[in-house]
């Protein structure tokens, strides 16, 4: 491996494997042997086999909340985005009124609130509007099934994937008028000059190179979803988290809960970071 | 060809009438009034900050005026009901960074425009892609992408770009200002061939050896006024204001 001259410079007289020592990411083998003391406990030992057995139950939970959430809230971001820089007064002041609202209140709170007050207000919308089409008499089958809809009927999971959706949706709009602001006027200005209209220059011009802009600031983004879909567990959503924590109710274990938990997050955001790194240096390089 | 002696309105393809734009404090452009003819190469000049390339850019409206008139070719710029789009896509325009597309090869560079916005078949648009790459004289560069061509190569095929959507008007703003000295010349030739067929131009540039050869009118622009205006090359051999003149003699030397 080559060392760099500099770090010699500074220190004469040092063999050069002490540079290289110095260099070394330390850090990833101290993960590596926690990932493999971890493994080795799971295998061996009866109380983190049971920890593991039982929490990984909500591995899938958890990777499924952050993946439809992040999704939506790429959508909502991209629309909130374009708002924010949209000359529609209308369009512009929505987009800039529920990025500021939502990035104020902490997710926690939001979560609360879509679970309890948002969701069931638009289930009795919703039984409204059923009960209009029953007695006009639109579309009857669907309007019985739609004043009869209960909030029960809508499980905590999916209120759980809307609320972080609408937090998530308002940071990655930020992220999307960055980038969008990121490009030269002139480029807009090439377009809108060759007769495309507003839309065409954004959709052929701007967003192209933009998303290039915006993919690892959008990585990053998903590693913090992935860890703060954590907190739906307040909703008692069977996710990592709060299958760690009925473990640890069970059995009082809480080292092995929390352990196998902790590493588990781990591993996935790691891994995750690994990806991003290697994304902005080919991105990077192309430029 | 040039028919720069008649006084017939309907020869105007562009109309400023009593034009201004400021920006802020800012004063760009004071009551400036010009017309061009069908045809016509007008070149404009001046010192920097003078409004120059707000002119222009306020004749293909990337800038909205404050007050005034502009026509071009029988279109009212001011009015709401003018499809601006439509009046852009008839006004080419050059610029002195090229803006070619970054993420695009030059091919799509020139053909994007000509699919969305004029609404020609893919194959219609790559056949006006090659006949003017060839034209400008580049055609091995149609598969690279921007970044792989020198400054001369980048603005003849934003030149090309802008000539596939069979403008009637072309605006250059310092075309050749960004450019290493070498290549000037053949970008300076690309638009004097243009000025030859009888393309209406208008050029903002400190090119004076092109002025020579292409202007049929030349207007020199200072302070966001028009001081003063000649037929052909009469300003160079007989400036009237002294403000042109000392300008003059400063680009010449
Ligand atoms: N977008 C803008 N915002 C604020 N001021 C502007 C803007 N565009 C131009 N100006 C100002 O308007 C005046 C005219 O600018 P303009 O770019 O038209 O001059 P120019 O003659 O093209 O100069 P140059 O030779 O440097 O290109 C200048 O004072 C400039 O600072
Ligand atoms: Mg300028």
């Amino acid at each position: 491996m080559a060392i760099n001259p500099d770090i010699r410079r500074q220190r004469p007289g040092l063999a050069p494997w002490v540079g290289d020592l110095s260099r070394f990411p330390w850090w990833i083998l101290v993960v590596l042997l926690i990932g493999i003391a971890v493994t080795y406990a799971i295998i061996d030992n009866r109380f983190w086999g049971e920890a593991y057995d039982f929490v990984k139950l909500g591995i899938k939970i958890t990777v499924k909340v952050s993946l439809i959430s992040f999704t939506v809230a790429l959508s909502l971001g991209l629309l909130a985005g374009l708002g924010g820089l949209s000359s529609n007064m209308i369009y512009r002041n929505f987009s800039m009124l529920y990025v500021q609202v939502i990035r104020g209140i902490p997710i926690i709170v939001q979560l609360y609130f879509v679970a309890f007050v948002i969701a069931p207000t638009v289930v009795s919308q919703i039984n409204n509007l059923g009960d209009w089409m029953l007695a006009s008499g639109i579309l009857v089958n669907l309007g019985s099934g739609l004043a009869n809809l209960h909030i029960r009927d809508v499980p905590m999971i999916n209120r759980a994937i809307a609320s972080l959706a609408i937090a998530y949706g308002a940071f990655e709009a930020e992220v999307f008028r960055a980038g969008i602001q990121s490009i030269e006027r002139g480029q807009t200005e090439a377009a809108r000059s060759l007769g495309m209209s507003h839309f065409q220059s954004m959709r052929y011009i701007i967003l192209p190179q933009a998303i290039r802009v915006v993919m690892p600031p959008l990585g990053n983004d998903f590693i913090s979803i992935l860890k703060d879909s954590s907190l739906v567990s307040i909703l008692a959503v069977r996710e990592l988290t709060h299958m760690g924590q009925l473990h640890r109710a069970r059995t009082f274990r809480s080292w092995e809960a929390l352990g196998t938990v902790a590493v588990l997050y781990l591993m996935l955001t790691l891994t995750l970071a690994f990806l991003v790194k290697s994304m902005e240096r080919r991105l990077a390089f192309e430029k | 060809m040039k028919n720069s002696s008649s006084l017939s309105n309907s020869d105007d393809i562009i109309i400023l009438d009593n034009i201004s734009k400021s920006f802020g404090e800012v004063k760009a452009i004071i009551d400036v009034s010009m017309n061009v003819k069908r045809g016509e190469v007008c070149f404009i000049f001046g010192p920097s900050g003078g409004g120059k390339s707000t002119l222009l850019r306020c004749i293909n409206h990337l800038e909205t005026i404050d007050s005034g008139k502009i026509v071009v070719d029988g279109i009212h710029l001011t009015d709401s009901k003018t499809d601006i789009n439509r009046i852009r896509s008839e006004v080419g325009m050059v610029f002195q960074l090229f803006n070619l597309f970054p993420h695009l090869k030059v091919l799509e560079n020139i053909t994007l425009a000509q699919k969305v916005v004029r609404k020609r078949s893919r194959k219609e648009a790559l056949e006006v892609a090659h006949t003017l790459l060839k034209r400008v004289g580049i055609p091995e560069k149609a598969d690279v992408f921007p970044n792989q061509l020198s400054g001369g190569q980048k603005q003849r095929v934003a030149i090309a770009r802008a000539l596939a959507m069979n403008p009637k008007i072309m605006l250059f703003d310092e075309p050749t200002s960004a450019l290493d000295p070498e290549m000037i010349q053949e970008v300076l030739e690309v638009m004097l061939d243009l000025a030859k067929e009888g393309m209406t131009m208008v050029v903002v540039s400190h090119e004076m050896g092109f002025a020579k050869a292409a202007a049929d009118r030349m207007i020199f622009l200072s302070d966001g006024k028009i001081v003063e205006t000649g037929i052909g090359k009469e300003i160079f051999t007989n400036p009237k204001k002294d403000r042109t003149k000392v300008f003059l003699s400063q680009v010449l030397n």
